[in-house]
């Protein structure tokens, strides 16, 4: 009987050693992938605390002498990167009014409201989204052009009034998911047909228009190839441009690159680290975009 | 169904204007910024024309300009399709096997995947700085820890026969943001289905092959999509890093697309490359849709392996 039960035990505790020295093992392997996932963040960031000479020594150094922290505010002064992403934000700020008034309305046409052409015209909103920006670029160019809206940040801007289709199509796939008895029991109280969007569903729809805010900073922050068109004075590049221009006038400064670089990634890092659950949750769920 | 209006009760009618009224923005946005934009494009297409003066009809002209006297043309052509058949195998496979390694049941998970998805979220000039600098062949990174176990590194970007593997590779750093959507498929398999294999005494080799797969290919089909239309679109990486080059190694159509637009105001005959490269892009895209239900496993179809 006592040693039936010690060999159980022994078994138990062997099954034990077993499993931790398992996850030991398995830790240790996930460890080692995201170092190397993220070394290059980590050469980014030695690189451009480092002095120009020290950048090209052999051996090289992985965390230099002495942090020259001045790379930054000296990328900063070289190039107005500042004014960038000043320029940035300020097209995005717009862009994120135009989406929040837009988006619900338009969503909450097709998921609520009942009205003839409905189904075609929701075929033709998932379609817009699978068609490529470039098949539409050159006369939307001349069309800003004569216009007189070339260099300004209007071709930017004026699409996300009339709403982004991906936000669409998410916000309707959202307030699909709310029981349609809200809206009934709105009605009986005599709440009107927008009042309904404004006062009881929008206010349930927050995650959705977190996403689409999050989304809108993201890929506006990101965007190079409309404002690459567009934009001609440089006074009024965002800040991908700046960061390609930078490159262009100090291709030998590897040092201040790499600051401006990080700089430019930091406000996406952070956005992601604010909101990365909702984000990868969102995508996830949505499961279409790449 | 469709009944005449005068046979609809007023707040049937009230309804479908209010309708009107909360897409009309959409709609405004789609017949001035889309549909109105597309038909121009598809009739420059037709015509010679350089932004300074008015559109002129040729008729085909810029398609059989392109196809039977543009070298340009197929360079651009080889270039992308050489990138898509390097850069969608890697996205594919590293994206399923780093989902896998995330799905793993361990503590702090999450972490982990907050990690592999940073790349994701970082932008295409960012990146290509980022990639110029570690692929530099005499101090780079890259060459230089090959340098430490004794291998001379290639020159990279600015070696035509390495350039475009260069310019492939680096979307094996941002394969967390499909994994994350693999993790997505891999999560609602039910595990009821493993458990089943378990006690059948199935491998683990075995069971990816004959559940996991098989009930992820519905998210490998979309993906397969997505991706494809993506590296069917490669433009940054190039034009920051290589501008096409070395030896037009990584000339990538849109590359040529944008020189010839916006470059050379050639907008006549950008047009009908552009137009060629949706072409090439909705006829794969059909292409991977035909095969599908060969491989892709819907649930509660019965024939399905």
């Amino acid at each position: 009987m006592k040693t039936q039960t010690q060999t159980i035990s022994a078994v138990i505790r062997k099954h034990k050693i077993r499993q931790v020295r398992k996850s030991i093992l398995t830790h240790m392997f996930m460890i080692t992938l995201t170092l190397i996932f993220l070394v290059p963040i980590f050469w980014m960031l030695s690189t451009a605390l480092k002095t120009r000479w020290e950048i090209f020594v052999w051996p090289t150094t992985w965390i230099p002498k002495v942090l020259h922290w001045e790379n930054f505010s000296d990328a900063f002064t070289r190039v107005p990167m500042l004014r960038f992403m000043g320029n940035t934000l300020f097209i995005i700020v717009v862009k994120i009014i135009g989406e929040l008034l837009a988006v619900p309305l338009i969503a909450y046409g097709f998921a609520r409201l009942r009205f003839p052409g409905k189904k075609v015209l929701f075929l033709l909103v998932i379609s817009t989204m699978m068609i490529p920006l470039q098949t539409k670029l050159i006369p939307l160019f001349t069309m800003y052009v004569k216009l007189g809206l070339n260099d300004t940040y209007w071709p930017l801007i004026l699409p996300a009034f009339t709403g982004t289709p991906f936000f669409i199509f998410l916000l309707i796939q959202y307030m699909k998911t709310l029981p349609r008895d809200l809206d009934d029991a709105a009605k009986i109280d005599g709440v009107g047909t927008f009042g309904i969007l404004y006062r009881i569903l929008l206010p349930l729809c927050i995650p959705a228009l977190t996403i689409i805010v999050t989304y809108t900073f993201l890929w506006t922050w990101n965007e190079f190839l409309q404002p690459l068109i567009y934009l001609s004075t440089y006074e009024k590049f965002t800040i991908q441009l700046g960061l390609e221009m930078f490159k262009g006038i100090w291709s030998v400064e590897w040092n201040l690159l790499m600051a401006a670089t990080l700089a430019t990634m930091l406000p996406v890092l952070l956005m992601y680290f604010f909101a990365q659950k909702k984000l990868i949750g969102g995508i996830a769920s949505v499961g279409l975009k790449g | 169904m469709r009944r005449p209006w005068k046979n609809r009760s007023q707040a049937e009618v009230k309804e479908a204007i209010c309708g009107y009224i909360s897409i009309s923005p959409w709609l405004f946005g789609f017949v001035i910024l889309t549909f109105i934009p597309i038909l121009s494009t598809i009739y420059y297409s037709f015509t010679r024309w350089t932004i300074m003066d008015a559109p002129v009809w040729i008729g085909m002209e810029n398609y059989v300009r392109m196809f039977t006297n543009d070298p340009l043309f197929y360079q651009a052509i080889k270039a992308t399709g050489l990138y898509v058949a390097m850069s969608l195998p890697i996205v594919i496979v590293f994206g399923v096997l780093l989902s896998l390694l995330l799905n793993m049941k361990i503590k702090g998970m999450n972490f982990y995947r907050t990690l592999f998805y940073i790349p994701a979220v970082i932008s295409g000039v960012s990146i290509a700085m980022l990639w110029t600098w570690l692929l530099q062949p005499d101090v780079g990174i890259v060459n230089t820890l090959l340098a430490l176990v004794g291998i001379e590194g290639p020159k990279w970007f600015w070696d035509p026969k390495w350039a475009l593997p260069s310019v492939a590779s680096m979307s094996l750093w941002k394969v967390g943001g499909s994994a994350v959507i693999y993790l997505a498929g891999l999560q609602n398999i039910p595990p009821q289905l493993y458990e089943a294999a378990k006690i059948d005494g199935a491998g683990k080799v075995r069971t990816f092959f004959t559940i996991t797969l098989p009930l992820l290919t519905p998210t490998l089909f979309f993906q397969l999509i997505i991706q494809m239309i993506e590296a069917f679109k490669v433009f940054t990486e190039a034009f920051v890093i290589t501008k096409g080059g070395p030896l037009k190694a990584t000339y990538f159509y849109l590359l040529y697309f944008y020189e010839e637009g916006f470059q050379h105001f050639n907008t006549g005959y950008a047009s009908a490359l552009i137009l060629v490269l949706v072409v090439v892009i909705m006829s794969m895209t059909m292409l991977v849709n035909y095969t599908s239900n060969r491989w892709v496993y819907y649930e509660g179809d019965e024939k399905a392996k």
